[in-house]
Formats: structure tokens, sequence, C-alpha cells
């Protein structure tokens, strides 16, 4: 089967500016990976760049076996990419049913659907997407790509921002849509404990550049590495030691 | 409730019609019989309001700054003024879908065109067209009538409303049907999926694009449907005023919708309503009381509007209503 998403020597930015550098990954069609890394290093810009908001320097794209390099954003979309970004940018005017509609495609998934994963959001139906709490929010956006039917969900730090409570009550959610979905998933995490819990797969980037690509258990073990390559504190480090004996 | 009855219940109460929704309309009526001295500025003001209703459709829902929208007023009105004037063709609703179909034509093909820019470039050249078509009714002296202007006969509507110079009954009443119907097209448009899919544009266009929504295409397609709206604005101001000038292509016409609309609120349906009513009053009695300087009166209103309601009249309603709703719940 083809991959789902590849990247074949991509370097793509913002203007003339180089952002991601020679990036080669591929992920495969039920696949789901988690990439980390510090702020600022490329992780948002190589989501942007699949979904072609950045410009390609070069390199090439592939969603399912077809080149995508020089697609429209919206023709990407349809193509099957769902883009959970990482500001949510719900639209604020329209009501909670409507931002959901407003990008829907038919498929496995829909209205019913979003809400057995998202209750919260079933009972706010007629709610403008300005009157959510930031973790409401974020479900709707997470929602309203999974209404579009991707075939590939890439998701920008869906936690970021989040109380605890809502960081468990989505990270079910996650943890739902990867074992149940029949899709790929890309999760960009700056939280470790998040990520490396999310995926068995995990890219680490710095600079512009894949630095690691492999077991998420193995970062979760060697926590010295896992600092090295992401520089998390101590203490982090050690939780997600914890998070794993759990 | 499932969650298929409390969706269904949610789209139904955010687009039923409210009885507030009335008002306007009742108003409007009761004019007709309670102030028949005042039904040729009735008339102009339900003009003014469809004019507007249009301009709403691309700025207030989809986001498309214009300062050209006389473009397709004026095509509109030379449709219906020059088939009336070269091909004695005086039936007035079939002169309006003319007027409609020839606004749709320019705003589809200037549409295509110009909605590849935005901002200022945008700005700029909605306002460049409406200038060449100006200019091209200028050019076109023997065919427009030029400076001097074109007369226009129509024949009574469906052969019973006959328009009289007079009282301007017929016209009045001619004018509200229209602009009933076109309301109807409008609100249904606003309130359909492609209406939500142009709010999201406007909010956020790249998150629009990234849904999957064909962004151009559906701002192109708004585009063309409210240049033919403003078509029939025009066709209708030409069969009413039985004379076009080339005031209809001017800046000065595109303005007052777009002060229209500062005025009353846009992207709300009714903005359209109270800034027409609002501005013909005005012009009407500062000109009246102030010849020399009413439009500085209506500047300074502009500027209290512009610093103390943004949102326009309507807006300001608005958020009167709410503010009384949650003292009332709490």
């Amino acid at each position: 089967m083809a991959e789902a998403l590849a990247f074949d020597g991509v370097s793509a930015g913002y203007g003339e500016t180089v952002v991601i550098e020679d990036i080669c990954l591929s992920v495969g069609a039920r696949e789901s990976i988690t990439i980390l890394g510090r702020n600022g290093v490329g992780k948002t810009t190589l989501l942007a760049t699949a979904m072609g908001h950045t410009r390609l320097h070069g390199g090439r794209i592939k969603l399912n076996g077809d080149d995508i390099s020089a697609l429209d954003i919206h023709r990407r979309a349809l193509a099957g990419i769902g883009y959970v970004p990482q500001e949510r940018e719900i639209f604020p005017s329209l009501t909670v049913e409507e931002n959901l509609h407003v990008g829907a495609r038919p498929g496995r998934w829909d209205g019913a659907r979003v809400f057995e994963l998202f209750p919260h959001l079933a009972a706010r139906l007629g709610n403008m997407g300005n009157q959510l709490s930031g973790g409401e929010q974020q479900m709707l956006s997470i929602a309203r790509a999974l209404m579009g039917n991707p075939r590939l969900l890439l998701m920008d730090e869906p936690t970021e921002g989040l109380a605890p409570l809502l960081v468990e009550e989505l990270q079910r959610a996650m943890d739902d849509l990867r074992t149940d979905a029949d899709m790929a998933i890309v999760l960009v995490e700056q939280n470790p404990r998040v990520a490396l819990g999310f995926a068995e797969r995990a890219l680490v980037m710095d600079r512009g550049r894949v630095i690691y690509d492999g077991p998420s258990a193995e970062l979760r073990q060697d926590r010295q590495r896992l600092e090295a390559l992401i520089g998390v504190g101590k203490d982090e480090s050690n939780r997600v030691g914890e998070d794993r004996q759990r | 409730m499932t969650v298929a009855e409390a969706a269904a219940t949610a789209l139904a109460t955010r687009h039923r019609v409210r009885p507030l929704e009335a008002l306007p309309w009742v108003l409007a009526v009761a004019a007709f019989f309670a102030l028949p001295e005042y039904l040729a500025v009735g008339t102009q003001i339900l003009i003014l309001v469809l004019f507007a209703l249009s301009l709403d459709l691309v700025l207030g829902y989809a986001g498309i700054v214009t300062l050209g929208h006389a473009a397709f007023f004026g095509t509109g009105a030379y449709a219906v003024g020059l088939l009336s004037a070269h091909l004695d063709w005086h039936e007035p609703i079939t002169g309006l879908i003319v007027a409609a179909a020839a606004a749709a034509l320019v705003g589809l093909v200037s549409g295509w065109v110009l909605l590849r820019t935005h901002g200022l470039t945008l700005l700029m050249l909605t306002m460049a067209t409406m200038t060449l078509l100006h200019e091209l009714a200028n050019e076109q002296e023997n065919l427009t009538g030029g400076f001097d202007g074109l007369p226009v006969e129509i024949d009574p509507v469906l052969g019973l409303l006959r328009f009289s110079p007079l009282t301007y009954s017929g016209q009045y009443l001619y004018a509200l049907g229209l602009l009933f119907l076109m309301f109807l097209v409008v609100r249904r448009v606003v309130y359909s999926p492609f209406g939500h899919s142009l709010t999201g544009i406007r909010e956020n266009i790249l998150r629009m694009h990234a849904v999957g929504a064909p962004v151009r295409q559906r701002l192109v397609t708004v585009y063309t449907i409210s240049a033919a709206i403003a078509g029939v604005a025009g066709g209708l101001f030409a069969q009413v005023n039985a004379y076009i000038t080339l005031d209809v292509l001017s800046l000065e016409r595109a303005a007052t919708a777009l002060i229209v609309l500062i005025l009353g609120g846009h992207g709300r349906l009714y903005g359209a309503f109270v800034g027409a009513a609002l501005y013909m009053i005005l012009e009407d009695e500062l000109a009246k009381e102030f010849p020399e300087f009413w439009q500085f009166g209506l500047g300074l209103v502009l500027v209290l509007i512009a610093l103390f309601a943004r949102e326009g009249l309507t807006g300001l309603f608005a958020q009167a209503a709410e503010r009384f709703r949650k003292r009332a719940r709490s």
C-alpha cells in the first residue's frame, strides 16, 4: 500500500527563508507518528508544508503516492489531508454546528460520530465559536478536520495551553482516533509525555532537520538521550519515565 | 434528544424568522398609507436598501472590500435604459431580468480577474472597473445619451400597476415588492452552507483553504450574485425615475452604499435598511436646514458612528439586547 505521506528531500520556508531542509519522511497508510523538538526547530513548518502553506524550495511531497507538491491548499484538503492548526482557528461568528459543516465531506466521520468522540461539543451545538473555552475550541478544531474525512490527519500541538484535565480528555480522544480510525496521523507535540505516549514512532527535529526517527519507547527509556535531543529538564524527563512505569 | 435532533434544533433556532424581522416591512407598508407625500423619497430609500444589501453580501459576509459597486448598479440601469430607448422594450419585469443578467456578466468577468487580488489593490481595481464603464458610457454618447442622460419609458407592471410621477404610489409598491423578493434571496444565501463558508472566508481565508473550500470560486460566485442584485437595483432606479445619467456609474453612488452600511451595520442583513433610511432622512432634513453644509452634518454623524458604534446602529442595538439578556439571566 502507498505511503499516506512522503517527503522526498523537502526544503521549505517562508519567502526566501528556508526553515526546514532536506526532509525525508514517510508515514504509512494507517500509521501514527509524533514529532518533537524545541521551539522554532521547524515542526509547525513541516506540517504547514504538507498542507501547502509554505514556499517549497526543493524536493517533492506525495500523498497516497500522488505528487501534491504543486497542488493548491484546498485541493490538498480535498485529496485527503485534514489539518488541526496550533492556533485552533475556529470561525468565531459561526456556531459549533456551522463550524463543523463548513468543511464537511461524505465519509465515515459525520456529526454523530464526532459527538461520540467529543460529547462536550454536542451540548454546545448552538454556541458561537467565540463562546467556547480553549479546550472546547481545540475539540472543535479536531472535529472540524475529521468532518472532512481525511486520510491523513495533521495535528499541531493540540494540548498547548490547556488545563491538565482537558489534556487528559484530549489524550483519550486522540488515542481513540489512533486505534479506531482508518487514517494516518502526524502529531506535533512539545509535551514529551503526550508525544511519546501517543505513537510508537517518534521523530525529533532540530534546526529544520530530522535528527531522530525511531521508536518512541527508545526515547522514553533513555532519559539522557531525550534530554540531549529535545532539551527537556530533569523533572520533565523523570515524569516521562514515571508515566511509562504506570 | 438525539444528537441529530439537537443539531437540527440548533440550526432552526439560529435561522428561524424572528418576529422583529417583520418590523421593517410593517413600517414600509404603514408608510405607504400614512405618509403618501413621502412616497417618492420612500421609493429612493427602498432602491438604496436593495443596492446596499447587494454590497453587504460581498462586503459584510464575504469580506470583499470594494469601492466600485456602482459598476453593477450602472450596468443594470443602462441595460433597462438601452432596451427602452433603442429596442422599444418597455416591459418592466423582463427589463429587470436583463439588467440582472448584464450586471451578473460584468460581475463574473471582472470578479474572475479582480478577485485574485485583495486589500488596497482590489479596492483600486474595483474602482478602476467602475471608472472604465463610466467612461465607456460617456464615450458612447449616441447610445447612452452621455452627459445629457437617457430617458426611460416603461409599461405598467404586469399590465396593472401604473407609475405616476406625481404620487409615486405605483413605484413604491413595485420597489417594495422587488426588495422583498431580493431580500428573501439574500437571506437564503447568507444562511445556507454557502453563506457560512463566506463568513469563514471573511474570518480566516487560509483556514477555509485548509478545510477544502474552493475559496476563489466561492468569492467569484457571491460577487456575481451581488452584481446581479445591484443590477436589479440599478434597473429599478432607471424605471422609477424614468431617466438615467452617468451618475449611476459614479464613485459617489458607490460610496453612498458604503456609507449606508457604515451607518446601519454590515454583515447583519438589516443594516442596509436602517442605514439607508437614516442616510436619506439625514440628507433630506439636513439639506432643508443647511442647504450648503448638509454634508458637514452627515460627516459628523459618520464620525460619531465610527467612534461609538463601529458595528453600526444595528450592531449597537444587538449589543444592548445582549446586555439586557445577560442582566435578565442574572
